[in-house]
């Protein structure tokens, strides 16, 4: 019943992620935001992962997320994932300096204003999982 | 229904499966992880059919090009014979044909086969020696130069494997190598593009094949090749390089030093601080990067922080094998 609920508000309206432009979107967006976070000390430990291709398909996945897009990630995925970082160390203050650079790469990708706010929106809605709280 | 086939072996693909899902069904020991197409842990390769689309999505145009795919978004459209990772290789027994030395501590070995050994100028293979000691090296040839394969030995001191190709191996001796890996090599497209090169040491093996083969199909961007090391009788081909420099206007050569003495026409530095303080941007270059895993780490972070894509960064790094 949920999912007849469903399908038929996706064909009335658009998603987030069709409206923003789709893949296309999610692979202009990557590296932008993954270049303001390696120049951020505040997080850039978070992110060093010596396999950059690795973590660029990581920042892919956080975008199509953040977009509403086809992802099938739970709350316990987003848990065990960012585990050894909690151990690190990582909090809110770490979590809000990744909002404003998703914010900030969406600007200078020209996203209008209340899709920015609705991509923040999503990825807010993770941070508990994020941080494991 | 579509049939996969590992090492002789049929395994059947149900219409609304996955490669993934088929391998784990029938205990197939292949190695994965997030089943969404973002960790590659189950990244494998299909020597006889070109995967689907989507089951190449985010991977490099080089790993495409050579029809690696990953198995848990593959949705096969026909049969497919498939190579895991860590699948037994095939070797093939070449003989030596020339054994000389570049520098004080660099040997050149040349390998000939009877028959054409396909391979991308910039890959890697294994040698084998009888006991199976086995290590890794880059081909430094470009694949249109006969049926031989070049390599370029440092000895490392204590090292087995390159101890033994620089003391025992003669011409006339027989070698087993395996098939080429590696994802590092020049694909035409995009001719007008930068060429960043930059490597330490033998690093310069592949850069070398890399370069040959750019200039053979036609590269027209400008291509950079910087190559380092401390004292300048580690450094080796400088005059085949200069050479070429002369007779390509569009290919330049800094041979780097990062050792106290530093004769005319070398620069002075580490190679990869030399290379980067020459671009102030590299956005739209190809970079490749051979030699110090530090270096290739560290590089391959700064050439991306220039500007470069990640799409648009190769790398092998060298691992040593310890002793």
């Amino acid at each position: 019943m949920t999912d007849t609920l469903n399908n038929q508000e996706a064909t009335m309206s658009k998603t987030l992620y069709e409206r923003i432009g789709g893949e296309a979107a999610v692979n202009a967006a990557v590296e932008l935001f993954y270049r303001k976070v390696l120049n951020d000390y505040r997080i850039n430990r978070f992110f060093d992962d010596s396999d950059m291709d690795k973590q660029i398909a990581k920042q892919k996945a956080f975008f199509t997320m953040a977009f509403g897009g086809p992802n099938n990630y739970t709350g316990r995925d987003m848990r065990n994932a960012h585990a050894p970082l909690v151990k690190m160390g990582l909090d809110n203050f770490h979590f809000d300096a990744v909002m404003e650079h998703l914010g900030a790469t969406l600007t200078e990708l020209n996203v209008p204003a209340d899709l920015i706010d609705e991509a923040a929106a999503i990825a807010e809605s993770a941070r508990k999982d994020v941080l494991g709280k | 229904m579509v049939k996969l086939m590992i090492e002789e072996k049929a395994y059947s693909c149900q219409p609304n499966e996955t490669v993934l899902d088929a391998l784990l069904r029938e205990h197939v020991n292949i190695s994965y992880a997030c089943k969404k197409g973002t960790c590659h842990s189950c990244m494998v390769r299909s020597p006889n059919a070109i995967p689907p689309e989507a089951a190449q999505a985010g991977l490099k145009n080089t790993l495409k090009n050579h029809n690696y795919f990953l198995a848990c978004l593959c949705h096969p459209e026909q049969d497919m014979i498939i190579k895991l990772p860590d699948q037994s290789e095939f070797y093939t027994e070449g003989t030596v044909v020339v054994n000389e030395m570049l520098n004080r501590n660099t040997l050149l070995l040349i390998i000939a086969f009877k028959d054409a050994f396909e391979f991308s100028a910039g890959q890697f293979v294994n040698l084998q020696r009888a006991d199976g000691l086995t290590r890794s090296y880059s081909i430094a040839n470009t694949p249109q130069e006969s049926n031989t394969l070049e390599f370029h030995i440092r000895r490392l001191p204590g090292g087995r494997f390159s101890e033994w190709l620089h003391d025992e191996i003669m011409v006339g001796d027989t070698v087993a190598v395996s098939e080429p890996r590696g994802h590092c090599f020049y694909l035409p497209e995009r001719s007008e593009q930068g060429l960043l090169l930059v490597g330490t040491g033998t690093g310069l093996a592949p850069l070398a094949g890399i370069l040959t083969d750019a200039l053979a199909l036609g590269h027209s961007g400008p291509i950079y090749l910087f190559h380092g090391s401390r004292e300048v009788e580690d450094l080796y081909q400088i005059d085949e390089m200069r050479q070429l420099a002369k007779q390509h206007q569009h290919f330049h050569y800094i041979p780097c030093l990062s050792g106290k003495h530093v004769p005319e026409g070398f620069s002075h530095g580490r190679v990869n601080e030399v290379a980067l303080a020459s671009f102030a941007d590299l956005k739209d270059w190809r970079v490749f990067l051979c030699g110090h895993p530090e270096m290739v780490n560290q590089m391959k972070k700064m050439t991306f922080l220039k500007g470069a894509s990640m799409k648009d960064i190769y790398a092998d790094a060298f691992l040593v094998t310890p002793t």
